[in-house]
């Protein structure tokens, strides 16, 4: 299942993500180029930066090309990174729908469009209640019905609370869909033509590429977790939302203000969606009390599409029904 | 043995397996050109992905898995009636015992390839013999067929050999050699001698047991694919026992159908009578009660209480799927009941008929447990897509479902070239009987 393979201006980032990720020798500026098939005895020489953090010269033809083994990144995604238990929690006070995390996840992911590994919802708990934006990952749970059912562990849970999809094992027999109860998994029925940069190494804490005929969903950014970073969708967030951090350290971020998780949870309680289906997410909600906006700044600036969501009843006036 | 028994036998139940009539070849072409139809859009399926379905991100399972239970159901129903009038020696079921046979192997032969249809990745289906994972109902799932297809196979090669002898020592049947050494071979040098019909007879028993317990397992194990999800509708603790009775009810409906289509294209009015219509319209209607009843406890506890996922269900299934619940689950039940229940109305048409609807109605009510479920997932789909808040299947589904149809009819009428379609020697033993009596 080859992809198109096109040169695009992500190459290079992929090259330090992978790179570096991997501890082969990081390549830099013009040596990049110098990654082709090697010539034979050139004589001409090229810089590199040696791991231990030197500059050397190499003869250009000696240059071999590192590629990282998709196994093995297999294999390492498996493992999970020690001594870590990832929590996120999303503050709904704050929420008003930007869907900045959504772009990021998707462009970071490369998702087609109508794919959306974060989904906002639009919410409202019973009728006398205000609604609120509810941003929805996939909530990591330590009880995963998705994981039980697999028939082929295609998808795991890490010993850092990580569920993963390997979509070089999944069937798409889609019993996963089935047995998530927050609908937080999507499936790719076509195939998603992603533009993949050259040196690009299938892993499955990045999950990239999309495959068609398998399941995708939030991977709580492992890759970005692994070079000590925040996900995607924490650092993407104008409003801070979304803070992720460590149980085991007892704290978390959104990348302003670092909070400790267990009195954050106690201060403003905090909960867990739907806690009486006993799948013990990962990722925490606070009430959505004390808002900074009102619940329809959020419909602003919405493209039709989107903003065409969160009024089903208009929907289904529009003629919009089973027919 | 009554050799002139025998002999009218074999020229009554063997009609195709000498010659094959043109209308044979005209039906077998009709049936050949909705396989190939359904395999064009499979290839579509193939080349395009899923997205040529009507599936999508909520509704991920469909017609497909619809089809799926639906024959499997029908499988496990074959199993569970011929073991059942097998074991139980029950005298009037000599001319239809073979048939419910068939529809277990059959029916098993094709269920499956639903479950490949529906599945993203065709190619790396033998991943999940290779990297099972025994937690998940589908590995359980596996198990369990793979069991029933052996079962199955067993069972009605079992129930062949006598047959295989009396066609092999049939020295005016008119048929190719190739068949003759085919029946040879079959037959494992069976000669009908005491000893040899003691094993038989015992073998027989086994398998006859064997398989009932086989079906209620495998049949259940199928069930709690749904029964252990969390899914409002799905998550219930009637779904095993539920799903063996609606398949024993669609099972028990296509035998009635298919004894009726047998008896009229063989002439076979002289085996099959109105007694054996009657004897199994009852079975219909014991099993159609139960059903209904089922289907009755199990919508109860859901719509009485007001939970909120079980109302939101329960309301679409009222508004929305009101037609196809009003035909699921009352004149699907109802119809076979009252035809039964009333002796006046007790006609071979009428029970064809109320099999025909029962069994429909048995396609829809598997279709109203799948797909509403489906679209009333926990957190509320806020989509514009109209194909993604309402599943309806596409020709590509259709041409699939309606090619399963057709290999059904095909299969079956493969069989009836290579043995007879109701079995020689139990209406042989059957006729024995009879004599004795007088």
């Amino acid at each position: 299942m080859e992809k198109k393979v096109k040169d695009s201006s992500s190459r290079r980032k992929f090259i330090r993500n992978f790179g570096l990720s991997l501890g082969t020798v990081a390549v830099a500026g013009p040596a990049a180029t110098a990654m082709g098939p090697p010539d034979t005895g050139s004589g001409e020489t090229v810089t590199l930066l040696s791991p231990d953090g030197t500059l050397v010269e190499v003869d250009r033809s000696s240059i071999k090309k590192a590629k990282a083994q998709t196994k093995e990144q297999i294999r390492k995604s498996y493992a999970g990174i020690p001594d870590r238990k990832f929590v996120m929690v999303i503050d709904l006070a704050k929420c008003k729908n930007a869907r900045k995390c959504v772009d990021a996840c998707q462009e970071g992911h490369m998702l087609p469009g109508d794919h959306e590994w974060i989904k906002i919802q639009l919410l409202q708990d019973s009728e006398m209640t205000g609604k609120y934006w509810f941003p929805k990952p996939c909530y990591h749970c330590d009880s995963p019905l998705c994981v039980s059912v697999c028939p082929v562990g295609a998808t795991y849970k890490r010993e850092d609370g990580i569920v993963l999809v390997d979509n070089k094992r999944c069937i798409g027999c889609k019993f996963c869909m089935t047995a998530c109860p927050y609908s937080a998994r999507v499936f790719n029925w076509k195939d998603p033509e992603v533009d993949l940069p050259r040196d690009h190494v299938y892993d499955p804490e990045l999950n990239v590429p999309p495959v068609e005929g398998t399941v995708g969903k939030c991977v709580f950014c492992a890759d970005k977790l692994r070079n000590n970073e925040l996900p995607r969708c924490v650092k993407a967030c104008p409003m801070g939302v979304i803070y992720f951090g460590d149980i085991n350290e007892d704290a978390v971020t959104n990348g302003v203000e670092t909070l400790r998780f267990s009195s954050l949870m106690v201060d403003k309680h905090g909960y867990r969606h739907m806690e009486e289906l006993g799948t013990m997410p990962s990722v925490y909600y606070l009430p959505p009390v004390n808002r900074m906006y009102p619940v329809e700044i959020g419909f602003e600036d919405l493209d039709e599409s989107i903003s065409d969501r969160y009024s089903k009843k208009d929907f289904k006036k529009s003629g919009k029904t089973r027919k | 043995m009554n050799q002139a028994n025998r002999e009218s036998f074999l020229r009554d139940l063997t009609p195709e397996i000498g010659k094959t009539s043109r209308s044979w070849y005209i039906v077998f072409g009709i049936l050949m050109l909705v396989f190939i139809i359904g395999i064009y859009g499979l290839i579509r399926q193939i080349d395009k992905g899923h997205i040529v379905t009507g599936m999508r991100d909520n509704v991920v399972w469909g017609v497909y898995i619809v089809n799926f239970i639906f024959f499997m159901g029908l499988s496990y129903a074959g199993a569970l009636v011929s073991g059942t009038l097998h074991l139980f020696r029950t005298p009037w079921r000599a001319p239809v015992i073979r048939l419910a046979e068939l529809i277990t192997v059959i029916s098993l032969a094709i269920g499956p390839f639903f479950i490949f249809f529906c599945v993203g990745r065709l190619e790396r289906i033998p991943y999940i013999l290779a990297f099972p994972r025994i937690q998940s109902p589908i590995v359980w799932d596996v198990i369990a067929i793979l069991t029933d297809v052996f079962g199955a196979a067993i069972f009605l090669f079992v129930s062949f050999i006598e047959d295989f002898a009396i066609l092999r020592d049939a020295e005016d049947l008119q048929i190719a050699p190739w068949k003759k050494k085919m029946y040879r071979i079959l037959s494992l040098g069976y000669q009908g001698t005491p000893k040899q019909k003691r094993i038989l007879t015992f073998s027989r028993n086994v398998m006859a047991a064997m398989i009932i317990a086989i079906a209620i397992i495998v049949y259940s194990v199928l069930a709690w694919i749904f029964g252990v999800t969390l899914q409002p509708g799905w998550h219930s603790t009637i779904f095993g026992p539920y799903f063996v009775i609606a398949a024993v009810f669609s099972g028990v409906g296509l035998l009635i159908i298919l004894m009726a289509i047998f008896r009229k294209i063989y002439h076979l009015e002289k085996y099959i009578t109105l007694k054996h219509f009657v004897n199994l319209g009852i079975i219909l209607f014991v099993i159609a009660a139960f059903f209904g009843y089922f289907t009755f406890s199990d919508y109860l506890t859901k719509w009485y209480g007001s939970v909120k996922m079980d109302k939101i269900l329960i309301d679409k299934l009222f508004t929305e799927f009101k037609t196809y619940f009003i035909f699921a689950n009352y004149i699907g039940i109802l119809t076979p009941v009252i035809i039964i229940a009333i002796p006046r109305l007790r006609t071979i048409n009428n029970i064809t008929i109320a099999s025909v609807i029962a069994l429909l109605a048995l396609w829809v009510n598997r279709y109203i447990i799948i797909v509403p479920t489906l679209e009333t997932p926990f957190i509320p789909i806020q989509d514009t897509r109209h194909d993604w808040l309402f599943y309806s299947p596409t020709w590509v589904e259709w041409s699939l479902t309606l090619a399963g149809v057709a290999v059904f009819g095909m299969l079956f009428m493969i069989i009836s070239k290579l043995a007879p379609i109701v079995s020689i020697s139990e209406l042989e033993e059957a006729a024995e009987k009879d004599n004795h009596k007088i």
